[in-house]
């Protein structure tokens, strides 16, 4: 549950900006980022969790730098499981976040920059607004997959319960060891609950989405 | 602002490959009216004036308040230009309600010392009713209403109204025109009103603008210009 929260909330601004960015923004490579940013969603994740591994290990180029200055180490930690998690479900955030940007009438906008709004003032007031429901949609999608997250987490930072440990890698090792078969069942459960309430709240969201978008014809 | 002459002078160039505009006007009448065909550039040129579109070169002068000079690398963006847009489809703010949509334009603004009084716009304009209910449970005139109060509430130093009627039945439009003309008369706000519609110019403008294929054809009284 920290994990995957952490992981939603940290990846959350990141994922703003980068849909603004794809939403709004023409700049060269944009399909380069477009594709790169979505990878982790086609890719098998043990892959994405080798080049986590690869980066934000002890030993990796990028997290050397972030234990030095920061004194965070990922690998085979809650907040190695949190960046797996949210560099999985990122892709699922970004895409449902950059839709809803684009479905806003920029014309709103002009409105709102000729009323005297500077484009800070803008974004906050109309663009963010509007933006809300899907991003609340991309925000729940990305919890449920950072629940479910699992190669990328174990590849990344192997299974240690009470550290890296989530519910399927929990399941997992319940399956592995005689009589665990129904603390696995209760998990699963539990899995199943949180996955379909995830899938109805973004529903409903999504159904008023639509309704606002009725709304500017 | 009495005093800067005039009041309104535009010049404008725009290149590109199938439309060029270029159009030069002055104006001290209390509606000037854009009269032209369906892609004759008035959209474009009000649009100019509020600074959502760039022109390739040119002048744009308000009340004494140079908004866009190519030459002297000048362009005010347009949140800082105070100018007022009422938009052809209203573009009211779906998440907020009638009255935080006309208090939007009136906070950004609200170090005004000569600030018109929401009191008297709501009044004049009708929605006092409307204040609590949001844009999508509003009728076409309705909207257009709010707009207008929206964009008067701005304290423009110029009102731009960009083919304000033409969503609406006769009916309606007539009863907007009429609040148009009292907009005009009691809050002392020049108005550039770009249309399509000769009735409209005839009951309205002073002073015409006529524009056919990105050029002005005539500039003058609205007797004049409308004269065969």
């Amino acid at each position: 549950m920290r994990v995957a929260t952490v992981g939603t909330l940290v990846g959350l601004p990141v994922a703003l900006l980068a849909a603004y960015a794809l939403a709004r923004w023409r700049f060269p490579g944009k399909i380069i980022v477009d594709g790169f940013l979505h990878l982790p969603l086609v890719l098998p994740p043990v892959v994405t969790g080798y080049f986590l591994l690869l980066t934000f290990g002890r030993q990796g180029f990028l997290g050397k730098e972030i234990y030095d200055l920061f004194g965070i180490t990922f690998a085979f930690r809650w907040t190695g499981a949190a960046l797996a998690c949210g560099v999985m479900g990122f892709p699922l955030m970004l895409r449902a976040i950059r839709l809803s940007f684009e479905a806003i009438d920029r014309r709103l906008e002009k409105a709102a920059g000729t009323l005297g709004a500077n484009p800070y003032w803008t974004f906050f007031l109309v663009t963010l607004p509007l933006a809300l429901p899907g991003i609340l949609v991309g925000v729940i999608l990305c919890f449920a997959k950072a629940l479910g997250e699992f190669g990328a987490t174990i590849t990344f930072v192997s299974n240690i319960p009470g550290e890296t440990q989530t519910i399927p890698s929990a399941i997992y090792t319940f399956t592995q060891v005689p009589g665990g078969e129904s603390q696995a069942l209760r998990l699963s459960l539990i899995s199943i609950a949180i996955a379909m309430v995830a899938l109805i709240v973004s529903e409903v969201l999504n159904r008023r989405i639509q309704k606002r978008i009725a709304v500017f014809e | 602002m009495k005093g800067l002459k005039p009041l309104l002078s535009v010049r404008t160039l725009q290149k590109r490959p199938d439309f060029t505009l270029d159009v030069a006007f002055e104006s001290d009448s209390a509606l000037t009216a854009l009269f032209g065909p369906s892609g004759s550039g008035k959209s474009t040129i009000l649009n100019m004036i509020a600074g959502i579109l760039r022109p390739d070169s040119g002048r744009i002068v308000v009340a004494g308040n140079v908004l866009t000079d190519t030459d002297a690398r000048i362009f005010i963006p347009p949140h800082k230009r105070r100018v007022g847009f009422v938009f052809q489809d209203a573009q009211l703010f779906p998440h907020l309600t009638v009255q935080q949509n006309i208090k939007f334009g009136q906070w950004f603004n609200r170090g005004e010392k000569h600030a018109l009084p929401l009191d008297a716009i709501v009044d004049v304009l009708g929605i006092g009713a409307l204040l609590k209910r949001r844009p999508a449970t509003l009728s076409g005139g309705e909207r257009h209403r709010v707009a207008l109060a929206r964009a008067l509430l701005s304290s423009p130093h110029i009102l731009l109204m960009d083919e304000p009627l033409a969503a609406l039945d006769d009916a309606r439009r007539s009863e907007i025109m009429g609040l148009i003309e009292r907009v005009r008369d009691e809050f002392s706000v020049p108005i550039v009103y770009v249309t399509h519609r000769v009735d409209e110019v005839r009951r309205l403008a002073s002073r015409v603008v006529r524009i056919n294929a990105g050029h002005v054809v005539a500039v003058g009284d609205t007797t004049e210009v409308l004269s065969p």
